[in-house]
């Protein structure tokens, strides 16, 4: 390659990139954040369209007519829970059993590490019960979930139309695909029971009893959440563990059959508007685009369909939102539609694969696939890459022109000056990184006894709170570690630091956005600047309160207040602050429930990393 | 390996199944320590890291010993006195090499998984240490037993009868009878242990199937599960009618390097050597990473060469993201279904890219030092100005 072998060629490009290093870097840096905010803008995007051949044009007519007895079924249902105060599993056994289906329960029971506000106990323990409908005709190979959860007070109305279609669907002949009917208890915490009892894994340290009945393999899965009579619009929830999403093609199944029905469809609870080449289309689609990003980035399971995403089964949850609008929906329309999209899932010949499986989607009929938003994301890391070799050939560049044309002898002195720094002073600062990073890991939930003894403090906040004092105490390394080290660090060595941070950072981002585009591209907004630019000669004050922005938690914080604005329900400073903590505390407890990775990987991979180049300013 | 142990406990023979593939003088050594087997894994790398360190430490004293007789014979010229290296240099770099094979985390990876690759590499170091001690009949013998493991270390012929014959002080000339005859010597006694231990196999298992099974495997590739390797994806996509075609491409591919490069690297059969295995672990139909870990491991006895090295922290840095991003994609295609195997393959074919401009580099690296330990370190054009060295 003559770029790499010919001499001349290459020190004409290094020196170029070594001169113009800086505004290379800012150019990428705008041009990344301007390339991921036009992917909203409606002529760069995609209309969705359907590309499973098996879910094409099937002329079928909706026929469900039960839209009132369901309703009614809601109604014992809610006064049983009630009568019951948890699950009523008896009454929901006979039920599913009267309409014809083989129920089976599974009761199962988790140790929470620490009591979250909703639970307010150590222990869980709960039942599920799920009826299967086997199919008449076909071998008992694949199978077709439908789930409401059942919470306490809430979606009662699920629970009914989900009984109603049980028994509609008993009289149907064409259904070639199981189909199970499941309603969990404690919402994610039953759903991971069930799903890993259906799998025979035990990845989280649950408790189960062991399922009775199966009913093969599960092509695709829905969860209802109903909590009205009427409802005005249905909403669509996508994001998964971990930011993962299931095929677009479920997504493009709902909004078809939603036209196809005359109902209002919204994604992230916003509308669609026509308008876009106006401001406020265009920002409109920007929120919308924005909440998905937040909440894909976040990795919780926004819906208890997130769960059924690892299992490579393609699922989503569908909300019914009763707002102030004038056209209602009733409660047989949502069962014809739900009827509909399970025909068109019965057709299915293997698992959807033929749509994209990344995607960002400003609304419900227009999509971004990876390849436009991947190119976003690289222009973030090049200016990582600029970095690299800006510090790399500026450490040679110096030996090199002190070479050209000397003698032995000068070239000997150049070189001794330079000597390059011991292997301790770069190792040091990373494994005292590490060190905090698993202190930060493990800490809060092994002392929450102890601080529940010393201070006034619930378990929860205990948790929470010494996750932030850890935090903090991170900051105060570097003044500490100097003591131990001889004398104060070298000018080599930073730059040796650097160099090994940047690169450490250009590899977990891109891990990390190949895993969860969102959580990625946020970290890369966020600790980009910091890398390309922190040095140990700028001042240090200010530096010091930009890095303190620019961190982790920090991002955190700012996200949450940006996230109740795009929802349109702005916090003041106090609750925005309870909000924090309590998000803190959802992601911990999400890792130990559910295996979600963003709290390892911040805890273990990128707040190590960002102390790094805060152990860089503070070099001298 | 276990599947291969439970059907000869019961008397059938082992290659019997399609998943064992291993030869017999393995499959009889794991019958008697198939208890203790992390501890026998965790031996083979200790054995290959000292018979490195032993090795290394022999060659550094011949080389070293090599440069005193050019000095004093004044082969050098003046201006590249800087390139000489001294003992004080060399002195840590036996351990250096001891320690990046232990320490290497490829090394540590393949331990852990237990893979027979551990012994493989136990076996070349032996192979090395006895070459470089200069004693044929025991580098005939390992590099037999490696032959025997797995065809490849065939090639490792060429630059064991350079060094023995430069050690013997035979020179290298096709007109000689000493030439021919050490060749005839050599090549009997590698012959001839190699027939030794394939009868012996032969009575152990008392068939001759497992010739099939296990060199038919290596040199036919029937199994198509992804690796590190090269081979996969495409013979997945092959039609059936240019198989073999492709199939003799590929492999002879593996064994074409040897005889420019011994040509051109008769003077140097160690560095013949470390290119030979980096070959072999990038060509081979079923490479892994402890493959790799084995000429990294050589890599500090060329620690003299970083500053002709250009482009060095390029493939530094695409080796360190490709390691990083193998599970990651492996994930993403397995497991999450959101991914296949074209991204897969394409890190796999980054990472194969990334070891032979490594590779190519180090050697572009050596090239350049014997050329100006030839005609010195500043070169000057006809007219007098600076020149600059381009390889073409």
């Amino acid at each position: 390659m003559g770029l790499l072998s010919d001499p001349n060629r290459r020190r004409a490009l290094i020196s170029l990139l070594t001169r113009l290093n800086t505004p290379i870097c800012l150019v990428c840096y705008m041009a990344g954040v301007a390339w991921f905010m036009g992917l909203a803008f409606e002529p760069f995007t995609l209309r969705t369209y359907m590309s499973e051949n098996a879910m094409g044009s099937t002329m079928v007519e909706e026929r469900f007519p039960a839209g009132e007895r369901a309703l009614a079924t809601g109604r014992e249902f809610a006064a049983h829970k009630k009568k019951v105060g948890g699950m009523p599993v008896d009454w929901l056994v006979k039920t599913m059993q009267a309409r014809g289906l083989e129920v089976f329960t599974q009761s199962f029971s988790r140790t929470l590490p620490f009591p979250d506000e909703n639970k307010e106990r150590y222990m869980v323990k709960g039942t599920n019960v799920y009826g299967i409908l086997r199919a008449p005709r076909a071998p008992r190979t694949e199978a077709l979930v439908l789930s409401a959860p059942c919470s306490p007070g809430d979606n009662n109305q699920a629970v009914g139309l989900l009984l109603g279609l049980a028994q509609y669907f008993r009289n149907q002949i064409y259904w070639a695909k199981d189909i199970i009917f499941l309603v969990n208890e404690h919402d994610l915490i039953g759903m991971q029971a069930w799903l890993e009892g259906y799998h025979h894994t035990n990845t989280t340290g649950m408790d189960w009893s062991p399922l009775q009945g199966r009913g093969g393999s599960i092509q695709a899965a829905l969860s209802l959440e109903l909590s009205s009579d009427v409802i005005t619009s249905l909403d669509l929830v996508l994001e998964g563990l971990n930011g993962q999403l299931p095929n677009l093609d479920l997504a493009n199944l709902f909004y078809a059959f939603c036209q196809k029905i005359g109902v209002l469809c919204t994604i992230q609870g916003k509308l669609q508007r026509n308008d876009w080449d106006s401001v406020s289309g265009y920002s409109h689609a920007v929120q919308t685009m924005m909440l998905m990003v937040m909440k894909q980035a976040s990795g919780r399971p926004w819906g208890d369909h997130g769960l059924f995403l690892r299992y490579h089964i393609e699922a989503a949850t569908i909300k019914g939102i009763n707002s102030f609008r004038q056209y209602k929906t009733d409660a047989t329309t949502i069962g014809r539609l739900l009827e509909g999209m399970y025909r068109k899932l019965n057709n299915l010949l293997e698992r959807l694969h033929q749509s994209y499986f990344f995607y960002l989607m400003p609304s419900l009929s227009h999509f971004v696939s990876i390849g436009y938003y991947m190119p976003a994301f690289g222009l973030l890391t090049v200016i990582l890459l600029l970095r690299e070799t800006h510090i790399f050939t500026g450490r040679y560049l110096s030996i090199y022109s002190a070479c050209i044309g000397n003698s032995p002898l000068l070239i000997k002195y150049v070189s001794s000056q330079q000597s390059s720094p011991g292997v301790l002073s770069v190792l040091t600062p990373l494994v005292i990184s590490h060190l905090t990073g698993v202190a930060l890991y493990t800490l809060p939930i092994r002392f929450q006894e102890m601080a529940v003894e010393h201070f006034p403090v619930s378990e929860t906040e205990a948790v929470v709170l010494t996750a932030i004092a850890v935090y903090t105490a991170g900051l105060a390394l570097p003044h500490n570690t100097h003591r131990f080290l001889s004398g104060e660090g070298t000018e080599q060595g930073w730059r040796v630091l650097k160099l090994v941070a940047v690169l450490y950072l250009a590899v977990l981002l891109g891990c990390t956005a190949l895993i969860n585009f969102s959580l990625g591209f946020i970290l890369a907004l966020t600790l980009v600047p910091v890398a390309a630019f922190v040095t140990p000669h700028i001042p240090k004050v200010l530096s010091a309160f930009i890095l303190v922005i620019l961190s982790p938690a920090c991002t955190l914080l700012f996200s949450v207040f940006f996230f109740q604005e795009l929802q349109e329900m702005p916090v003041s400073f106090q609750d925005g602050w309870l909000l924090y903590l309590s998000v803190i505390s959802q992601g911990i407890l999400d890792h130990f429930l559910y295996g979600s990775l963003v709290y390892p990987l911040i805890a273990l991979l990128v707040y190590p990393c960002w102390l790094l180049f805060w152990n860089i300013l503070f070099w001298k | 390996m276990i599947e291969g142990l439970a059907l000869l406990d019961l008397g059938v023979s082992p290659y019997s199944g399609d998943v064992f593939h291993e030869t017999p003088l393995i499959i009889y050594l794991f019958h008697f320590v198939v208890d203790y087997a992390e501890i026998t894994f965790m031996l083979a790398d200790v054995i290959t890291a000292v018979a490195l360190y032993l090795a290394v430490k022999d060659y550094n004293k011949q080389v070293f010993r090599k440069q005193k007789f050019a000095l004093e014979a004044d082969r050098y010229p003046l201006d590249c006195l800087e390139l000489i290296r001294s003992p004080k240099e060399m002195y840590y770099i036996p351990l250096k090499v001891a320690m990046f094979y232990l320490l290497n985390p490829f090394t540590i990876l393949s331990c852990v998984a237990k893979s027979t690759c551990g012994l493989n590499n136990a076996v070349i170091a032996l192979f090395i240490l006895s070459t470089i001690k200069g004693n044929v009949l025991l580098s005939a013998i390992f590099l037999s037993l490696a032959t025997y493991q797995s065809i490849y270390p065939l090639t490792l012929c060429a630059p064991a009868l350079l060094y023995l014959m430069q050690r013997q002080y035979i020179p290298v000339n096709f007109r000689r009878a000493s030439f021919w005859w050490f060749i005839v010597q050599y090549a009997f006694m590698y012959l001839g242990s190699l027939f030794v231990i394939i009868c012996l196999s032969f009575f152990l298992l008392g068939s001759w199937d497992y010739l099939p099974s296990v060199y038919g495997f290596i040199l036919s590739v029937p199994d198509l599960t992804p690796n590190i390797g090269l081979f996969w994806y495409f013979f997945a996509e092959m039609f059936e009618h240019f198989r073999l075609f492709f199939l003799c491409v590929f492999q002879i591919n593996v064994f074409f390097y040897t005889i420019p490069l011994s040509i051109k690297l008769k003077e140097h059969p160690v560095f013949l050597i470390f290119m030979q295995l980096a070959v072999i672990s990038i060509f081979k139909s079923y490479p892994t990473v402890g493959d790799i870990a084995l000429y990294l491991a050589f890599l500090p006895v060329w620690s003299h060469l970083h500053r002709f090295l250009r482009n060095i922290f390029l493939v530094s840095c695409v080796l360190l993201a490709c390691s990083a991003l193998f599970p990651v994609l492996w994930h993403l295609w397995i497991y999450a279904g959101s991914a296949n195997s074209n991204f897969y393959y394409a890190i796999t074919l980054l990472f194969n890219v990334a070891q032979i401009l490594l590779v190519s580099d180090y050697f572009y690296a050596f090239l350049r030092r014997e050329h100006h330990l030839t005609y010195g370190l500043y070169l000057k054009r006809k007219d007098g100005s600076e020149a600059t060295l381009v390889l073409k």
